[in-house]
């Protein structure tokens, strides 16, 4: 059986010893104890379980961590830099866009990749770009404002 | 035949059983030192002798005797450092009462926000309670809790008086301090706290602070943990890890009710470090990892035996003929028969119509899960429940244990609905983990939650009402088969009346959900006052406040209207608008809806939503507003898309690819008018403002089309029903305000 021996995680180089076969997700979560990724479906319908894979987001519960090689991941836990959070997380906390919060790593990480995409998003893009992405709870409304404050703030058009 | 059990629950709660009240027993002084000291004011249950009776406290020393052990309902502690934390048995999954409940201590115990700190949940810190459901907690437990820390406030004012020996009136607490304004010195409640060893058992009737002078609860406070959940850090029970342990699986039977008729667990247990074990009818393997996990389940050789089983498509003919009564509705039939069937007689306007819901699933984001570990005979399980002391209680069934030997933690959950109100998880995992000889990690996957979990009950509506000329509700009948009796009243006026619920051997296992069935009561009550409000040949809003007496409701009703602009809608081909109201658990809600329907392609979108909601003196505006708009959202799901599809004791459908549950798309734009009574009492709103929506867009859906859909979901496979849109190209097209208005065909059968 293939084994994988290390990782590229949020920016540092991490010694894993895995079965090729097994998720991005066991092994972050279980190997890694990067728990803010979460399973929610294991079929790639809810998005809890996004990661950003050289910034590209990825159903981590459908990647084998074999598939990975030397791109770089960045998980819910590396965004937050010196103690700031990133402004994505930021507008999600100031507009209180959870309730529950367990889709919420997933809808972060994947709104940064859009934003990265489409810095200037109507909202029609953004639903349309999020629309994989399941927040039980109906947050929804609440997520396209944040993401828009988000986006504000980074083109610099928000304090 | 009737099936109530004997609880003060709702009969639906079938998942809900009693057990007795939780005595706190303690030895006061270990206890207190347990805590590092400091004040401990304890609230006894409304049920326990009264306090006073229980001698009284004597300040800095303990107690003068030990009193009998008092059945308590919610603790809080003030530590030398002036920290207060409060001890509930309560749940946070989402419905943010970690939040309001810290805002509730905080206001009346004069204390900044963020001094207050709660334990939710953990059956041996916390006091009994029977579950986080009912929308139960702002009503109960936070009345229980501010006379709490209003009790905690009193001691605080006396320890200061005692000390500065001037009259306790003479003083005040503000901002975590006792103050002394005359003599100008004041204490903080951390030098108070310090070198007491002080707890007090105080009855439930503290006097509390009214709503109009709160200063920090009433008032938008932001979510207490919230930044743990926006950089991952918080750690749900699937997040959480014991040294050496396991990750567990369970072999499914392959339909509901099969037995197991042959077993090989050789291959699996040949696999290195993997633990494969039957108990029962029960079969589970734990691993190191979680893929090898997998691979021993799949290397589990079980045949099943199953037996045939009602599938969806006799479903409402066996829950309409499998309906019972009791004695007591038989007798009310009996009384009410004459004067209703002459009032049916003489009613200018008549609507008989069936309304049928579907089994849904919860589909909490984060599945079932628990990790368990057994030490001394005893077992410790965190789980994702509503019901700590539940899951408690199933443990220490199923393992013979006494409860004193049964741990359960509950981490703030990611989501239940009303659907984690049972321990199967826990149980599972603790019985892996027993045999085992270590700690397992048990999360379900999406299919087990779709199918071993319980669902929302299906049901039939059966609804006959009459009117008068003028619009005067003169005669109504409700018959609910098996989705439940919650809100199955009407809130409107009316003379003869029968309104039953009638039990049914459900052939799924069923239970709670958010609601209840107040969504599918209301869905066909408000349904049926449309059809007649169109007979009468009245505005849907008038031929409500017409026949409605109730001033809460009808102040929502209004509001909802004017931020709607129901009287000024515009027309156009395909939109359509639709309202519906009601009351449930001290709620009062009015939802007015806007949707777009294309008859030719069959497919329905809700545009906008305006819900108004009067549940008294509001906690926290914004959290509100949030869990309003979300159980809008989430009641999209029921009233579209959501059915369990089943045959013979297999789910067809479960799998997200398959059940549709509502996304990003398919969000309205959702407007909330907050009417905030100070001038009444709190209560809950997780569940009630999901009622009104199905209603409002069926209504609306109506005015768009002239098609009266009278099944949930209302777009099975995302499009009209072929039926309805033969209904409705009968039927006579739009009116609305002024214009002429159509008859709107009485249906017979359920799907029209």
């Amino acid at each position: 059986m293939a084994r994988v021996a290390h990782l590229n995680v949020n920016g540092t180089r991490r010694a894993v010893d895995v079965d090729a076969d097994a998720t991005l997700l066991s092994v972050l979560r279980d190997q890694l104890d990067l728990t803010g990724t979460k399973f929610g479906c294991g079929e790639g319908q809810c998005a809890a379980c996004t990661v950003l894979l050289d910034g590209t987001p990825r159903h981590s519960c459908l990647t084998r961590v074999g598939e990975v090689g030397e791109r770089q991941i960045t998980t819910i836990e590396g965004l937050e830099k010196d103690g700031r959070l990133h402004p994505v997380q930021q507008a999600f906390l100031e507009e209180e866009a959870m309730q529950c919060a367990y889709c919420t790593s997933g809808m972060i990480l994947g709104a940064v990749a859009f934003l990265r995409r489409n810095p200037n998003p109507t909202e029609a893009e953004t639903i349309a770009a999020m629309d994989g992405h399941l927040c039980r709870c109906g947050t929804y409304q609440r997520i396209v404002r944040a993401i828009h404050l988000a986006g504000a703030r980074m083109r610099g058009e928000k304090a | 035949m009737s099936r109530r059990p004997e609880l003060e629950l709702e009969v639906e709660r079938y998942e809900a059983r009693a057990r007795p009240l939780h005595w706190f027993e303690l030895d006061r002084r270990g206890f207190m030192r347990s805590l590092g000291g400091g004040i401990a004011v304890m609230l006894s249950a409304r049920t326990a002798a009264p306090a006073a009776a229980l001698g009284a406290q004597e300040s800095g020393g303990g107690f003068r005797r030990e009193n009998a052990p008092h059945a308590i309902s919610a603790w809080l502690h003030i530590a030398p450092d002036g920290a207060v934390t409060v001890f509930t048995g309560k749940v946070e999954v989402g419905q943010n009462i970690r939040t309001s409940l810290s805002q509730t201590v905080a206001d009346e115990l004069r204390v900044g926000l963020e001094r207050v700190a709660l334990v939710m949940g953990d059956t041996q810190r916390t006091p009994f309670d029977l579950g986080t459901f009912g929308s139960r907690t702002t009503p109960q437990m936070g009345t229980d809790l501010r006379r709490a820390a209003a009790a905690a406030r009193g001691v605080l004012v006396g320890l200061a008086a005692q000390r500065w020996q001037v009259a306790a009136g003479w003083l005040e607490a503000v901002e975590g301090r006792v103050v002394d304004r005359a003599g100008k010195r004041s204490l903080s409640y951390g030098e108070l706290a310090q070198g007491q060893l002080l707890a007090e058992i105080i009855p439930a009737d503290e006097a509390m602070t009214p709503a109009a002078d709160w200063t920090i609860a009433g008032k938008t406070a932001a979510k207490v943990n919230g930044r743990d959940f926006v950089t991952g850090q918080h750690r749900y029970t699937p997040d959480l890890k014991l040294p050496g342990m396991l990750y567990g699986k369970v072999v499914r039977p392959s339909a509901f009710g099969a037995t197991l008729t042959s077993l090989d667990l050789s291959a699996a247990q040949a696999m290195p470090g993997v633990v494969a074990m039957r108990d029962g009818d029960f079969i589970g393997v734990a691993a190191p990892d979680e893929l090898t996990a997998e691979r021993a389940a799949a290397a589990v050789k079980a045949e099943w035996k199953t037996t045939p089983q009602i599938s969806n498509r006799e479903l409402f003919a066996y829950l309409r003929s499998h309906g019972g009564t009791n004695a007591r509705e038989r007798a009310q039939a009996a009384a009410a028969a004459g004067g209703l069937a002459a009032a049916l007689q003489a009613a200018a306007h008549r609507v008989k119509a069936t309304y049928t819901v579907e089994y849904i699933a919860h589909c909490p984001l984060e599945p079932r899960a628990a990790l368990a570990t057994w030490e001394d005979g005893g077992v410790t399980v965190w789980t994702g429940t509503q019901r700590p002391f539940g899951v408690q209680q199933e443990l220490a069934q199923a393992f013979h244990l006494g409860e004193d030997k049964v741990r359960v933690i509950v981490p703030d959950t990611g989501s239940a609905y009303g659907g984690k109100h049972t321990g199967e998880c826990a149980v599972e995992a603790a019985r892996i983990a027993r045999a085992a000889g270590k700690p397992v990690h048990l999360l379900w996957t999406r299919e087990e939650e779709f199918t071993w979990a319980y669902f929302r009950p299906a049901g039939v509506i059966e609804v006959q009402g009459g009117i008068a000329a003028d619009g005067r509700l003169t005669a109504w009948e409700f018959h609910n088969y098996n989705s439940g009796g919650a809100a199955l009243n009407t809130m409107y006026e009316v003379e003869h009346k029968l309104e039953e619920f009638h039990a049914v051997d459900s052939p799924l296992r069923q239970g709670s959900y958010r609601s209840l069935a107040a969504a599918a009561n209301h869905f066909a009550r408000e349904s049926a006052m449309d059809e007649l409000a169109h007979m009468a040949g009245l505005d849907p809003l008038e031929f409500r406040m017409q026949n409605l007496q109730h001033a809460r409701l009808r102040a929502a009703y209004q509001a909802a209207a004017e931020k709607f602009g129901w009287q000024g809608r515009k027309r156009a081909p395909g939109r359509g608008y639709g309202l519906a109201g009601g009351i449930e658990k001290g709620g009062h809600l009015a939802a007015c809806a806007e949707v777009e329907v294309d008859q030719g392609r069959g497919t329905v979108r809700i545009e906008r939503v305006v819900v108004a909601f009067d549940c008294g003196a509001v906690v926290n505006p914004n959290g509100l507003r949030n869990t309003i708009s979300g159980a809008i959202t989430m009641g999209i799901g029921g009233a579209l898309y959501e059915a369990i599809e089943f045959a013979d004791g297999k789910i067809l459908n479960p799998t997200l690819v398959r059940y549709r549950v509502p996304r990003f798309r398919d969000q309205p734009r959702v407007e909330v008018v907050l009417l905030d009574r100070k001038d009444q009492p709190s209560f809950g709103a997780g569940e009630t403002p999901i009622v009104g929506l199905a209603p409002a867009v069926a209504n609306a859906i109506f005015d768009a089309s002239g098609m009266r859909i009278r099944t949930l979901p209302m777009l099975p496979g995302g499009k009209l029903p072929a039926g309805a849109l033969t209904a409705g190209a009968s039927a006579a097209t739009t009116a609305g305000r002024g214009i002429k208005r159509r008859q709107s065909p009485v249906c017979r059968a359920s799907l029209c």
